[in-house]
């Protein structure tokens, strides 16, 4: 990646933050879980790139967003930055003891496993009253390095934080796929023996991938726990992880802007959906997959991007 | 002097299938030498077990002096014996410049995971490396193709050259000219070897014809049932009574001593 377009990411996300004190409080709110969202599935694409399709990436979402509820419960912990850090952490932890099972299959294996797993922790804290049940946790206002700013400083304060996490999500995933772990995703996908004879192991190369995988959606989970103030064990549901591969297919592998900008449409999409039709939105949702997957398969990213960025050209560059 | 690649008494069962028995063989710096036999003598058995692909079921494999026996195939690979493949093994999707670049940014790595997460899939490095090794197996031509278009001679060469980045020491080659036509086995041969004597590449090749075995090969091991039955220069082995029954078969031997019968009865 250029220095020119990170200079122009920054711009972009300074300019967004600049017009947060004059943007309904609502729209920031949105925006600010859409970008939660973004978050893990920037992470999805890092998979998606290989072949993988976790159905289960709640587990990691789950975990960041719990992380973040029973530190500040547990411990007292309130600072977000704090809080983020752990709840990365904490996800990134999870998905590297999981990536020991889970990295050796590939595929509907590997999705209806991670789908397991997510649900079994579904089921931990649904079951556990010290996680409060189904009822969830309530989250502590978190503050800023000591700054507690409250009332509408609090969501523009979150807002602020979300671009932060957006910006670095976008520059880290972009050096990652372009580095040789990353670009050896497609080579997975096409042929794992001939990976193996090169002499570097598909295994852990996939482990290397559901980690860092999980470590963005244990950061969006944190951004989510903070911006909803409450936690609770649907954030672990099969459903939540089938909302994270929706946007994927909407936004695409193509492009990691793409991911934040799916990631908005379908929050923008809900929320219209569920404002026309409240018993039937997912009607309205389901329509907007199928159109996706027939006239845009590719995803958003696609028509973000001329062709497929060709080696070639970016090394004879 | 001791050998690079030194085989003994290597074993393969599969169940009640002897896969190989009883392999001695000791392969010096520098040499290239041919495997010959019937299909199911265990050629390509041996090949799988030196790679790592297939555990010993007895035996020891040493390389450069220390023992690689029964190793992943990674890790083999990592220490300098490469392989191709029968079917070529490539990435279908990819160019065949992007191909050669993937083999050579995972030997600029070090062939480790963290080492290919933190260095840059596209840099002058890596794509000088491709060059050299596009131009070294004359595939220019072809260099921005998709690997799943090329004609089946390229894709093996691209397979071979994509075995070779990480500069191996010893390359096993499992039929290089299977599947290729008649008229352009020799071509696709004198490249592969012009490439690889260009490195110093110690090389075993399987091969089921002669001709081509008798040009290439300083050394011919001839498999019959799981065992070496035959090894010595390619006029002392394939002129040996038991090659001459069980693998080549139907050859007659002129006055000067060359083969005019190339083709192996090897049904």
């Amino acid at each position: 990646m250029t220095g020119l377009r990170i200079l122009l990411g920054a711009v972009i996300l300074g300019g967004l933050g600049a017009a947060a004190p004059f943007t309904p409080l609502w729209l920031i709110s949105l925006v600010t879980l859409a970008m939660s969202t973004g978050l893990v599935v920037c992470g999805l694409i890092i998979l998606w790139r290989g072949g993988l399709v976790p159905f289960g990436q709640a587990l990691f979402f789950a975990t960041g967003a719990y992380t973040v509820a029973l530190s500040g419960r547990w411990f007292g912990l309130t600072d977000a930055f704090l809080l983020i850090g752990l709840a990365v952490i904490m996800a990134a932890l999870v998905a590297f003891v999981v990536g020991f099972l889970l990295a050796q299959y590939r595929e509907i294996f590997f999705a209806m496993l991670s789908l397991a797993l997510s649900m079994i922790l579904y089921g931990v804290l649904v079951k556990s009253e010290t996680l409060g049940s189904t009822d969830g946790i309530n989250v502590t206002q978190a503050s800023f390095f000591g700054l507690k700013p409250r009332g509408p400083g609090y969501t523009f304060a979150l807002f602020w934080l979300a671009l932060g996490m957006v910006f670095t999500a976008w520059v880290g995933v972009s050096a990652y796929l372009g580095s040789v772990a990353g670009q050896l995703a497609g080579a997975i996908r096409d042929n794992e023996i001939r990976v193996e004879y090169l002499g570097i192991s598909v295994t852990r190369l996939v482990h290397l991938k559901l980690t860092i995988s999980a470590a963005l959606a244990g950061a969006g989970g944190a951004l989510a726990a903070l911006s909803i103030s409450h936690v609770d064990p649907q954030m672990a549901y099969w459903t939540t992880s089938g909302g994270f591969v929706f946007v994927t297919i909407l936004a695409g592998a193509a492009s990691v802007p793409a991911a934040f900008l799916g990631a908005l449409l379908f929050e923008i999409v809900r929320t219209i959906a569920v404002a026309l039709l409240p018993g039937g939105w997912q009607l309205i949702l389901g329509s907007v997959l199928l159109l996706t997957i027939l006239f845009v398969p590719e995803g958003l990213g696609s028509l973000m991007i001329r062709k497929r960025a060709a080696v070639t050209e970016k090394g004879a560059a | 002097m001791s050998a690079l690649l030194s085989v003994k008494g290597l074993e393969k069962t599969f169940g009640q299938v002897v896969a190989a028995r009883d392999i001695n063989v000791d392969v010096p710096q520098g040499q290239t030498v041919g495997i010959i036999g019937a299909n199911g003598a265990g050629k390509t058995t041996f090949v799988n077990m030196i790679t790592g692909h297939l555990a010993p079921s007895g035996g020891t494999i040493q390389f450069e002096g220390s023992d690689i026996t029964g190793l992943p195939s990674r890790k083999i690979m990592r220490l300098g014996i490469a392989r191709s493949f029968q079917v070529a093994q490539v990435f279908p999707t990819f160019s065949v410049f992007e191909n050669l670049c993937a083999a050579t940014a995972i030997a600029r790595s070090g062939s480790s995971v963290v080492g290919a997460a933190l260095s840059r899939f596209v840099s002058a490095e890596t794509s000088a490396d491709a060059e050299t090794a596009l131009d070294q197996f004359q595939m220019s031509p072809f260099r921005d193709a998709l690997a799943s278009t090329l004609p089946q001679g390229v894709r093996k060469l691209l397979d071979i050259a994509m075995a070779t980045a990480g500069n191996p020491r010893v390359l096993l080659l499992d039929e290089p000219t299977s599947g290729i036509s008649l008229e352009e086995k020799f071509g696709l041969m004198d490249v592969i070897m012009g490439a690889l004597k260009a490195r110093g590449t110690t090389i075993l090749f399987v091969e089921h014809d002669m001709e081509i075995v008798q040009r290439f090969a300083d050394r011919v091991l001839a498999f019959y049932d799981g065992t070496v039955i035959a090894d010595g220069s390619p006029a002392v082995a394939l002129g040996d009574e038991r090659v001459r029954e069980f693998i080549t078969g139907t050859l007659i031997r002129s006055k000067d001593g060359s083969l005019n019968s190339s083709r192996a009865s090897h049904a």
